[in-house]
């Protein structure tokens, strides 16, 4: 183990992968001579040189068109976005071509290739800059979406990304960039895609959450245990496959649910897992699942705003409360 | 116009009442004389009847929900008619509509519909509760829902607890927003007395006391345990009471009935009880007797003497009793006596006796014989000032002009109120009674 930055777990899993087999690439905007926008690439140009560390115009559709290409043809493309918001320019070739390339083709053409970058909200970046596109990508079949909370699980995620011969939604955070955490330095270290961590063991009311805004329903969780309660956590890790199982496993002990998605609110992560909840444990409620999400508007620029328009970590511990019928 | 539909009083020590059931629903037309709910008073569930056309714009309180006196039931008008101000106006606890400019906001009018205080007591809150809890700022997600009856609240989880334990959901007080019914409802909940639960707690109990857990179940009070809570601690603690025994010969007594029976058996009337002898003996030598039929009226500090004789009888039904009355007891007959009680008993387990029939007595008589109890006392039935507990007929021997025969006694306690009623006083009326059991044709002079 080794104490890593999230960035750094990030570049090792990349690195040691890309040592262990040559047909893995990496290209984006930015990330051979500059280091990468976020540095996450840092020095990688240098170990493997310009043909496996591709910089590229500022042209989405152009590079991931190419990703799904060298997929088709046996290499293993990893496609950085400078963030999320950006793959909505290249979108047809991640939705239409690498989701249902093996399905349209009879299963002739595997698409290994790993779409990776910074996802939803980093501060005062406006409306187009602040998109968690998680929700956005999961309801398409044929990808996976990935969200680590932290360096460990960034790491051992990513390697099995770039291991499975599916294409894969990776969602970071520049927030969460420089945050530091022990990662496991096995270079077979991996985490099984699709299965969900539970981050806090208690009995009185599940919060599940992903990503960045995991961090907030720790924090929630805290204020609760000194208020005597007794919260379990779940991290997702893997949106989709959702492990329901985790989760539901949970709720039949607590009876009780609050979501925490930093998406926005309509047809949401939350409401995928709001759903499958009724639908597997409905008999187990005491109370309504309750969740706390970014507004249903565009992001806006000034501060108070975005203040408020992000999940709010008071409103979410106010919702354990209600659902534990404790106020 | 609306028209704002409260809880009525429907019986003297009511303060509270339960809508059991609605009868009608929101928006349905109503008339003038329907029933739209049935009403749990302290004694007995009534019909709630309404005295306007209209629509029923509103079921305000839920169904095993209570209100006081006064309270808000439910909206009667037009259809379409904007009832928030009158809503309002409840809410802001002020019945007259005062505030027209109330918020025309969908609010549940929780003033005016305060939750039962047994929902407070009866469900042990599963975790802690924060003092230090801040303010509540409201969750984006749930706006509160506005009020609607019809249905008995409740958490899925609740449900399939409730069924899985036989518990029916509209037993229990729901401690969820709205009167919602959750997890701890269920648990703190206890079936009262059915034999399976008694049989499945006799288990768990058997195991908990070789563990020395403390182990217990505990139920809701209902209105009627309520109501006789209230009354007779209130009897009991301020009346001062003294006893009277009087170990009375039934031998007379026994003989004539077995008469009386021949002839009601003749005219197909139902039989003639020992209990009916002694409502009237009782009500006899009440008329002798006016200091006995008599009340202490604190607020007016006076006694008042009853011109009526209202014997009521003290009858155990299902969760508790009460205390049907035959009216004019002293100028009915025997036959009368009997028919009228026991059509009074039977509508009162069947809990549908109306007010004017078990208020209002003014001296009260309770019967522990038929479970073979040969004496007891009662606590005086107020504003009776004094009752009559009436013990088994027993085969004993006696001693009668020097020799010991065979013989019928019956003891009789009378509770008197001492503010009311001298230790002279109650021994004469005990007397009188006395005189008429131990030679029951003086009944008919």
């Amino acid at each position: 183990m080794a104490e890593l930055q999230f960035r750094e777990a990030l570049r090792q899993a990349m690195t040691e992968e890309m040592e262990r087999d040559e047909s893995i690439f990496l290209i984006g905007e930015e990330v051979a001579e500059y280091n990468g926008a976020y540095k996450v690439s840092e020095g990688m140009l240098e170990q493997f040189g310009p043909s496996r560390i591709i910089d590229t115009p500022i042209s989405e559709n152009g590079f991931c068109g190419l990703g799904v290409g060298a997929a088709m043809n046996g290499l293993r493309p990893i496609v950085e976005f400078m963030t999320w918001n950006f793959s909505f320019v290249g979108m047809d070739q991640i939705l239409n071509n690498a989701a249902k390339m093996r399905y349209m083709s009879g299963g002739q053409f595997n698409v290994p290739i790993v779409f990776r970058g910074a996802n939803g909200a980093a501060g005062q970046l406006a409306a187009t800059h602040n998109t968690s596109v998680e929700s956005i990508y999961s309801t398409i079949p044929g990808l996976k979406v990935l969200a680590p909370s932290n360096p460990d699980d960034a790491k051992g995620l990513l390697k099995s990304a770039i291991r499975d011969n599916n294409p894969i939604v990776f969602l970071e955070s520049e927030v969460m960039y420089g945050m530091k955490g022990e990662v496991s330095d096995d270079p077979d270290y991996t985490i099984p895609i699709g299965k969900a961590r539970i981050a806090r063991e208690g009995k009185d009311v599940t919060i599940v959450s992903h990503g960045k805004v995991y961090w907030s329903a720790m924090k929630v969780a805290d204020r609760l245990v000194e208020a005597g309660y007794d919260p379990e956590v779940i991290d997702l890790r893997t949106i989709r496959p959702l492990d329901i199982d985790t989760v539901t496993a949970s709720i039949r002990k607590t009876n009780r649910c609050v979501i925490l998605d930093e998406s926005n609110p309509f047809a949401s992560i939350s409401s995928e897992v709001t759903y499958q909840i009724q639908e597997r444990v409905f008999d187990h409620l005491d109370a309504p699942i309750l969740r706390i999400t970014t507004k249903d508007t565009p992001a806006p620029f000034a501060r108070n705003l975005m203040d408020h328009y992000m999940p709010s970590e008071e409103d979410a511990y106010q919702a354990c409360l209600r659902v534990m019928y404790a106020k | 116009m609306a028209i704002a539909i409260e809880m009525p009083k429907l019986s003297d020590t009511m303060e509270e009442g339960v809508v059991v059931a609605w009868l009608a629903e929101e928006g349905q037309k109503v008339e003038a004389g329907d029933v739209i709910a049935q009403v749990e008073t302290d004694k007995a569930t009534m019909d709630l009847e309404i005295y306007d056309d209209g629509v029923l714009l509103k079921c305000v309180i839920a169904e095993g929900d209570s209100v006081s006196i006064g309270g808000l039931i439910a909206v009667l008008g037009d259809e379409g008619e904007d009832i928030s101000a009158l809503l309002a106006s409840y809410e802001s606890g002020n019945s007259v509509a005062g505030s027209v400019d109330a918020p025309a906001k969908e609010s549940a009018p929780e003033a005016a519909t305060p939750e039962p205080a047994s929902a407070r007591t009866a469900a042990p809150v599963a975790a802690p509760v924060s003092a230090s809890t801040p303010a509540p700022v409201s969750a984006p997600a749930a706006a509160s829902a506005p009020v609607s009856a019809g249905r008995v609240r409740s958490s899925p989880l609740a449900r399939r607890l409730a069924a899985d334990k036989g518990i029916v959901l509209a037993a229990v007080t729901g401690s969820g927003p709205e009167g919602r019914i959750i997890k701890r409802d269920i648990e703190s909940y206890s079936v009262p007395d059915t034999p399976a639960a008694a049989s499945g707690a006799g288990a768990a109990v058997g195991i908990g006391r070789l563990e020395g857990t403390d182990s217990y179940s505990s139920v809701p009070l209902s209105q009627m345990r309520k109501a006789i809570l209230r009354r007779l601690a209130e009897s009991k603690f301020s009346a001062p009471h003294f006893y009277l025994t009087a170990d009375i010969a039934m031998e007379k007594a026994f003989a004539a009935r077995v008469q009386l029976n021949v002839l009601t058996e003749k005219r197909e009337q139902p039989k003639v009880s020992f209990n009916d002898l002694v409502v009237k003996a009782c009500a006899l030598a009440l008329r002798e007797h006016p200091w006995v039929n008599a009340s202490y009226m604190e607020a007016e500090s006076e006694i008042r003497f009853h011109k009526n004789v209202d014997v009521a009888i003290a009858v155990a039904i299902d969760d508790g009793l009460i205390t049907p009355i035959i009216r004019n007891a002293d100028a009915k007959s025997l036959g009368q006596i009997s028919i009228e009680t026991r059509d009074l008993a039977t509508r009162a387990r069947a809990k549908q006796l109306q007010p004017d029939e078990y208020s209002g007595s003014t001296f009260t008589t309770s019967n522990l014989g038929m479970f073979g109890i040969d004496e007891f006392t009662a606590i005086i039935n107020p504003p009776n000032a004094c009752i009559l507990a009436i013990g088994s007929i027993r085969d004993i021997p006696v001693v009668v002009d020097g020799a010991v025969v065979p013989g019928k006694r019956m003891k009789v306690t009378l509770s008197c109120d001492h503010r009311v009623v001298d230790g002279a006083t109650g021994a004469r009326f005990l007397g009188s009674v006395r005189q008429y059991l131990e030679d029951p044709l003086s009944m008919l002079l």
